[in-house]
């Protein structure tokens, strides 16, 4: 039973962090690799676990009326007792979804550190980077392996932390520092809902253990308005991590960051934690109507804004920013509907999208600037960078039989058969972000690899280390998706199986493949290419994108009332706090209106870019600033600075508990 | 009324006056010994309830050290010896809150343990030192630990900082307080210009 | 002896000192009243000590070792305490704890 030694997927980068931090710097690579052999040995292990799993779930005959039969394995040690009967416990629940998680954060961590090697070259903090990547994958295994609420919450945190400081990596400049505490700040605002669910569900069941939280809510023993409230919450925490509407402004900052950490950090793993954490307590989920109909709203108003918002950059990195969001709103929304859906898109998404962004590290490294205007004529000089991103982008347009195409095939059929308010809102919104997407990613590889180059100096490919992880990545981008065929002849949907917490629910409620809805999809993808090839095979050095001056009348004039809106808003906002809640409500509600408007659609995208995203989300920061600094002069009168009358304003309010306790305790 | 229960009830007298007078006495010194008779009928309480040994160390402790090194404190920080003001306008406040908690605490006191007696016994520094190296041996350490570090932390806080208050008078040691200080080569001090380190103490 | 006497005592003290504490304005002062805090803690805990005794029996003398310690504490406290008075005292010329209220708003 190998599944026995998982705690040693987390140990390894654990210690690793350890020795690097300690002797790291007199090593010959200073902790490269150190790293390097940590993460190695972890994917074998990875690869072990999953395989173990995968032979108990996949294949596997299950009687309907049976359920359950998933391969799951707990061990626990109790750390501290709290109280009578509830514990605080170090465990692990290994599981298809954890076995899953195991492969993707190893796969992805090992490329990264890998293809570190070569991009963080000479850099003057390159042992102490490589500690917080060891130490990241640490935080980020201990959150997926977690048996128990609250050690995941303490992984949650972890990631967190190691988060704000690899985007502070370069702390030197103020706005990297600013985008650091921004995007810490903005997930722990999330957090806060994350620990009052955790808590509400501990003390609603009487154990943190999340194996005894799910029994007692699939027995029926929490009450629905409870499991609802605490369901909500967590989804707060959810929106916070993923960077999903309206708390998603961290992510596109974030990108300050090194590059090799936004493909590890923002786009594969921790940005996916939220999507995790939901298909954890999937049938507690299962169970609450509104917490899946609040994740199905969220995920298909994030996939469509920032679908537009990407269409817009000109950073290539945002445009990947914009474009994880976009993918983690698809994941949301899947889960909305279908555990595997969700669970699916997510795997896929984290080796294309890594994929991408070391992609784009290796553009950035040749041309200097992350300005795709500053790029453009690059796949003479680079094709191994040109061929792998190629791939990836097609993954990420979901052509098939690229990996995209599976995943988000599946969460729009499990939205239409859904149905519903939420399953119509979410396929709609879903199909036209299809075509967004693979506008904006043909814009991308026109403006960089075709035409001429408009950059300084003499472009060059990738050293090995760089191209190496971007090989194995595309091979990954290409094939992953297959794993998850529906096809009878080879092993048809192994991937559900071995992810699937409850075989016999797979067998009940298993997503079907409708050719028709597929061919849709390849349709409107194809469309988005078309479009983006109609615009830019012409004129790629002149991007229409700010040329926007000339559109119709009706748009224009959509436009002016934007403008109207948002600086209404954005003025009422700072002295009133009912401000913010309209200006969410008309962004989203213009957003809905606008979306698919071809190419008014990315005028729209860059009014909501420099409006709806810069001012009336600014707006409500503001508001809250300046209401803050109102309150605070009133309420600052009572810090006279006497430690006296402080010290009788807390003996009266302990005479008062005192007799409020005396009183109410008889 | 048995014997007992009148020498508590006259060490509840003394110490209840004694104590009202250390808030109350207009003469810091005044307070100070008004102080030696309340915690004096603090350990005679602690006889009457058979706690000898305690006793004894708070008489040696408060009594002896802690009423000395307040006087001291009252002489060092040059507190007008004689009768002034000595309370500040939250007077009313402290009044009110005082005598609500009173109230409270001896209401709690009767209505908890108003029928409670005690058996009264007596506990020698033989039975408290047993217990107190074999089963509170840890936290006795630990006490000791504390003590060492207060100490260190009063002296650190107490110590005069290099150039704060008086400036120590010119001598045989000025060779070597100018090896310490190196004399500024072009920036001559001006004369009449305020001393940093006068300044503090002269205020 | 009933117990309410020593409890009185205590309760006595510790209001007293509250009192202090609230209302004088010399430091030392201060800290005096402090010291009546302290000892009526340590009154509480001897009676309790003695009423749990009565009761159940105390072969551990939590009580008394617990007044110990608090004694130790105290004298910890006093010996703190006036050192930061001393400081106060150095750098304000003058001890009133009224007078000391820079962290106000």
């Amino acid at each position: 039973m190998i599944a026995e030694l998982s705690w040693l997927i987390p140990a390894v980068p654990a210690v690793s962090a350890a020795l690097i931090f300690l002797i790291g710097k007199r090593l010959p690579r200073h902790g490269a690799e150190i790293g390097i052999t940590a993460m190695a040995a972890t994917l074998v292990l990875a690869i072990a676990v999953a395989a173990q799993v995968w032979r108990a779930n996949v294949g596997v005959t299950i009687d309907p009326e049976g359920g359950g039969g998933a391969f799951l394995l707990e061990r626990a040690v109790t750390l501290a007792p709290l109280g009578e009967d509830i514990a605080v416990q170090l465990g692990m629940r290994v599981d298809g979804l954890a076995a899953m998680m195991f492969v993707l954060v190893a796969l992805v961590s090992l490329m990264v550190h890998i293809y570190s090697v070569g991009y963080m070259h000479g850099d003057a903090r390159y042992t102490y980077y490589f500690g917080l990547l060891s130490l990241f994958s640490f935080s980020m295994l201990l959150l997926v392996i977690a048996s128990d609420l609250l050690v995941l919450l303490v992984g949650w945190e972890l990631v967190g932390v190691c988060s704000f400081l690899l985007i502070g990596f370069w702390w030197e400049r103020k706005e990297i520092q600013d985008a650091s505490m921004k995007a810490f700040l903005t997930t722990k605002f999330g957090d806060v809902g994350l620990v009052v669910a955790v808590v509400a569900l501990g003390g609603a069941t009487g154990s943190f253990a999340i194996g005894d939280i799910l029994e007692a809510v699939e027995a029926g023993e929490v009450s629905h308005g409870l499991l609802t409230f605490a369901l909500i919450a967590m989804i707060l925490g959810v929106v916070g991590k993923s960077a999903q509407f309206p708390l998603h402004t961290w992510l596109p900052d974030a990108m300050a960051g090194p590059t090799p950490v936004s493909a590890l950090i923002h786009a594969a793993t921790m940005v996916t934690a939220g999507g995790f954490l939901v298909a954890r307590l999937y049938p507690a989920f299962h169970e609450s109507a509104a917490a899946t109909g609040t994740l199905a709203v969220i995920g298909a108003i994030t996939l469509i804004t920032a679908g537009l918002l990407a269409l817009v950059q000109s950073d290539v990195k945002k445009v990947l920013a914009y474009s994880t969001i976009s993918q983690l709103g698809y994941m949301i929304a899947g889960l909305a509907f279908s555990y595997v859906a969700g669970v699916f898109h997510l795997f896929t998404h984290g080796f294309f999208k890594a994929l991408l962004f070391l992609g784009a590290g290796s553009l950035i490294h040749a041309a200097g600037s992350n300005h795709m205007e500053a790029m453009g004529g690059l796949r003479r000089f680079m094709p191994i960078t040109f061929w792998t991103f190629l791939l990836g982008s097609l993954a990420l347009i979901a052509v098939p039989p690229f990996a995209g195409f599976w995943s988000k095939d599946e969460v729009l059929v499990s939205a239409l058969d859904a149905g519903g308010y939420t399953g119509i809102l979410v396929f709609a919104l879903g199909g036209v972000g299809g075509l967004i997407t693979a506008f904006y990613m043909t814009r991308v590889l026109y403006l960089v690899f075709a035409g001429q180059y408009r950059g300084h100096g003499q472009p060059h490919e990738s050293p090995a280390s760089m191209t190496f992880p971007m090989i194995v990545l595309a091979v990954a981008a290409v094939g992953i998706g297959w794993v998850n065929l529906p096809v009878e002849a080879v092993q048809a949907r192994a991937f559900s199986s071995w992810v699937m917490y409850d075989l016999g629910y797979w067998v009940e409620h298993p997503v079907e493949f409708h050719p028709f809805l597929a061919l849709m999809a390849t349709v409107l993808a194809l469309a988005g290419v078309l479009g983006a090839w109609a615009i830019y095979r012409t004129y790629p050095e002149r991007d229409p994108m700010y040329h926007l001056g000339i559109v119709s009348h009706v748009l224009e004039r959509r436009y002016y009332l934007d403008d109207l809106y948002t600086d209404l808003i954005s003025r009422t906002a700072v002295r009133d706090l009912m401000g913010p809640a309209a200006a969410w409500t008309n962004d989203a509600v213009l957003d809905g209106v606008v979306a698919g408007a071809g190419r008014g659609a990315m005028g729209l995208g860059r009014r909501l870019y420099r409006t709806g995203d810069q001012k009336g989300l600014e707006g409500v920061v503001n508001g809250l600033g300046v209401s803050a600094l109102w309150s605070a002069a009133r309420v600052r009168l009572a810090q006279s600075g006497n430690v006296q009358l402080y010290a009788g304003a807390m003996f009266v309010g302990v005479v008062v508990l005192a007799v409020a306790f005396a009183v109410g305790g008889n | 009324m048995a014997a007992p229960e009148l020498f508590m009830l006259s060490a509840l007298v003394v110490g209840g006056a004694a104590s009202l007078l250390v808030v109350t006495a207009r003469n810091v010194v005044h307070a100070a010994l008004f102080l030696v008779v309340a915690l004096v009928s603090v350990a005679a309480s602690f006889l009457w309830l058979g706690a000898e040994f305690l006793a004894w160390a708070q008489v040696l402790v408060y009594v002896g050290a802690v009423i000395v090194l307040i006087l001291f404190g009252l002489m060092l920080t040059r507190a007008p010896i004689g009768p002034m003001a000595q309370h500040n306008e939250n007077r009313k406040l402290a009044a009110i809150v005082a005598v609500a908690l009173f109230a409270l605490l001896t209401g709690l006191n009767v209505a908890s343990f108003g029928g409670e007696t005690i058996e009264l016994r007596t506990t020698g520094a033989g039975q408290l030192g047993e217990v107190l190296y074999l089963q509170w041996a840890f936290p006795f350490v630990v006490l000791g630990f504390l003590l060492t570090v207060s100490l260190i932390g009063a002296l650190v806080l107490a110590r005069r900082e290099e150039g704060e208050g008086p400036l120590p008078d010119p001598g045989p040691h000025e060779e070597i307080a100018a090896a310490r200080e190196p004399a500024p080569t072009d920036a001559t001090p001006i004369p009449g210009g305020p001393t940093p380190g006068r300044e503090i103490g002269s205020r | 002896m009933a117990a309410i006497y020593p409890l009185t005592f205590a309760a006595l003290l510790f209001s007293v000192g509250v009192y202090g504490v609230l209302s004088r304005r010399n430091a030392v002062l201060v800290l005096m009243s402090v010291e009546l805090m302290i000892a009526a803690v340590v009154v509480n805990l001897v009676a309790m000590n003695e009423i749990v005794a009565t009761q159940m029996g105390d072969p551990l003398l939590t009580g008394q070792a617990f007044a110990l310690f608090v004694l130790g504490i105290g004298a910890a406290e006093v010996g703190v305490g006036l050192a930061i008075v001393l400081l106060l005292y150095r750098n304000r010329a003058n001890v009133n704890v009224d007078d000391a209220e820079l962290m106000k708003y």
